[in-house]
């Protein structure tokens, strides 16, 4: 057993709004990894995925605020530290981002050997020199021969599948112990997000980073990335377990209506209608009392609404509900 | 009544883009007819030439060459086009002005239509298109649309299209920016559309799952030709063409084998 590479402990995060409002928009996440592991986080638009992302960094820029908690890589905390610091000593060598859009992480007005020479030549005072010549090595893994025709590019000569593995090649160079990467493949068509997946693999196996956190609404996509998968609703972690689990015997109400709402193109599935959730998941500007999902949950009781769910081991896995089957 | 005259009728159509060394053939010899009241679902990857298509179906693009006819007679008058052919996008942030109401922009859509209803009835089918999205027309009242969310952002394109009530619908990834829940919502009101209004729809996309559920008929698209067209089951069980069979190789199915680690 190696010790875990990555520790979130209780970390909640709030917005602190113009008006003096506080939007608790992550509650009591709480998990680890271990070095070689991915961990798919699913859940809806605006359930507080990308919010944890930038917690997750330890990087707090107004009107983020960390409200409890740690999180550790390595064993040291990331917490308390200012954006600053954050950026020298933190991002790209611990910690290390994939963001969505890769053209718009891409400055169009350099070349990609630039943008990614800076990188090295920022966080190690090195030589440019030496420093294209790393970026020529570890490009060939990924590109082979291409690569020197990608590394001499503007990010507008490249295809959109070669921008986002270009991106991935940057944001992986310092070899982070960790990355996340927040929805890397949903802008891609279905061909180019194999490549790219396939690409994420060959840089895990070849000890290039530690372990990944993968942040996505593609649960079918999670099933075949993810080694385990924690499904988010309204700032808080509703179900965690292996990915099998999660996508072939979902127990929280709330990861089965996800499941059920999901298209499939597999023959005899056209009769199969995708059903979606109704309702909007509640304001988290109020204190909740009760279950947060209580509102939308086809099997609510009346109690779910007065009594608060802990996140409790059931059966085989963590799951948020007193009910879960 | 379906007319017997086929809504888009396709015949060799090409559009190239640039010349000499850097020509690109974006469309590249296309024939199909789309019949009055069909989900035709145009499918392929990114660069195939499925958007392009769907420009010149908007009468944004001529052809080069080949003939392209809606109903029968070729897209001369744009606005003429547009009372009967309307469009849906993937970004609905960059569909509407961040400085107007959003009620306000709903109305103004109108102005499109040759035979303009009155101010009460315009009104009155903003409502209507609102509440066929499940939005109460209050809770937009006064907003402007950085103030609603993605996915309430794209079911305000959709209740324009409600409101509008043309002829034919053509969507060009509809819910490429949204998340599953927020799709099979999509969905619903899409197929409220036809069944409702059996209206048209042209579906571009690259999700062959969505495809596969809405369509009646399923145009596979690769370097600008259509490999591959018929019924989605047949297409999905019996693909005829390598391009099919890879696109749906790459599909990450919770069944199937994908990429091993």
């Amino acid at each position: 057993m190696s010790n875990p590479t990555f520790e979130v402990e209780h970390l909640s995060l709030h917005y602190l709004t113009r008006f003096g409002e506080k939007i608790h928009a992550v509650t009591d996440v709480s998990f680890e990894m271990k070095q070689g592991e991915i961990l798919g986080i699913a859940g809806e638009s605006g359930c507080g995925k990308s919010t944890l992302v930038n917690g997750l960094m330890g990087l707090f820029i107004p009107p983020l605020h960390p409200t409890s908690g740690d999180v550790k890589v390595a064993g040291e905390s990331l917490m308390d530290r200012t954006p600053q610091d954050i950026r020298e000593h933190v991002l790209s060598r611990k910690v290390s981002m994939i963001p969505q859009g890769a053209f718009n992480a891409l400055n169009p007005t350099r070349k990609v050997k630039d943008i990614a020479a800076d990188v090295i030549v920022a966080h190690e005072k090195g030589d440019r020199k030496k420093a294209y010549e790393r970026l020529g090595e570890r490009f060939t893994l990924f590109f082979g021969a291409e690569a020197k025709r990608i590394l001499n590019a503007y990010p507008v000569q490249l295809t959109a599948g070669e921008r986002q593995r270009s991106v991935i090649g940057i944001s992986t160079l310092l070899n982070p112990e960790m990355v996340i990467a927040d929805e890397p493949t949903s802008a891609l068509d279905v061909s180019t997000q194999k490549i790219v997946i396939k690409m994420i693999f060959d840089l895990l196996d070849a000890g290039i980073f530690k372990s990944m956190i993968f942040i996505t609404h593609e649960l079918p996509l999670l099933r075949h990335v993810a080694d385990n998968i924690a499904i988010m609703y309204a700032g808080e972690f509703v179900e965690k377990g292996t990915a099998e689990q999660i996508v072939f015997s979902p127990r929280h109400p709330y990861t089965k209506a996800l499941m059920g709402a999901m298209l499939s193109a597999e023959p005899g599935q056209k009769s199969r209608k995708p059903v979606a959730i109704e309702g909007a998941p509640p304001s988290l500007a109020e204190a909740i009392v009760g279950c947060r999902f209580a509102a939308r949950c086809p099997v609510a009781r009346p109690e779910c609404r007065q009594n608060k769910q802990e996140l409790r081991m059931f059966a085989d896995r963590l799951v948020r509900c007193d009910y879960a089957e | 009544m379906p007319s017997e005259t086929p809504i888009f009728s396709a015949r060799d159509v090409v559009r190239v883009f640039g010349s000499g060394k850097k020509l690109v053939r974006a469309v590249d010899g296309v024939s199909f007819d789309i019949a009055d009241g069909e989900i035709v679902s145009i499918v392929g990857g990114s660069g195939c030439g499925k958007s392009v298509l769907a420009k010149i179906m908007l009468g944004l693009y001529k052809p080069t060459s080949g003939q392209f006819l809606y109903e029968g007679h070729e897209i001369t008058d744009q606005r003429d086009h547009w009372n009967e052919v309307q469009a849906v996008f993937q970004d609905p942030f960059s569909c509407f002005n961040q400085f107007f109401t959003i009620r306000a922009q709903l109305k103004a859509a109108f102005h499109i239509l040759k035979d303009r209803p009155s101010k009460s009835e315009i009104d009155d089918r903003v409502d209507a298109g609102l509440l066929a999205v499940n939005v109460a027309p209050k809770d937009i009242e006064g907003k402007y649309p950085f103030e609603l969310s993605g996915g309430q952002m794209q079911r305000m394109l959709l209740a324009r299209i409600f409101a509008l009530r043309p002829k034919v619908l053509i969507a060009d990834e509809p819910t490429s920016m949204v998340d599953a829940c927020v799709r099979a919502n999509i969905l619903d009101y899409l197929m409220k559309l036809k069944v409702e209004l059996s209206m048209t729809i042209v579906f571009v996309t690259h999700d062959i799952g969505l495809a596969y559920y809405v369509s009646d008929r399923l145009f596979i698209m690769h370097e600008g030709k259509i490999v591959d067209a018929g019924a989605p089951d047949d297409v999905i069980l019996k693909p005829t063409s390598p391009v099919t069979v890879r696109l749906l190789d790459d599909i990450p199915e919770i069944h199937k084998e994908w990429i091993k680690r």
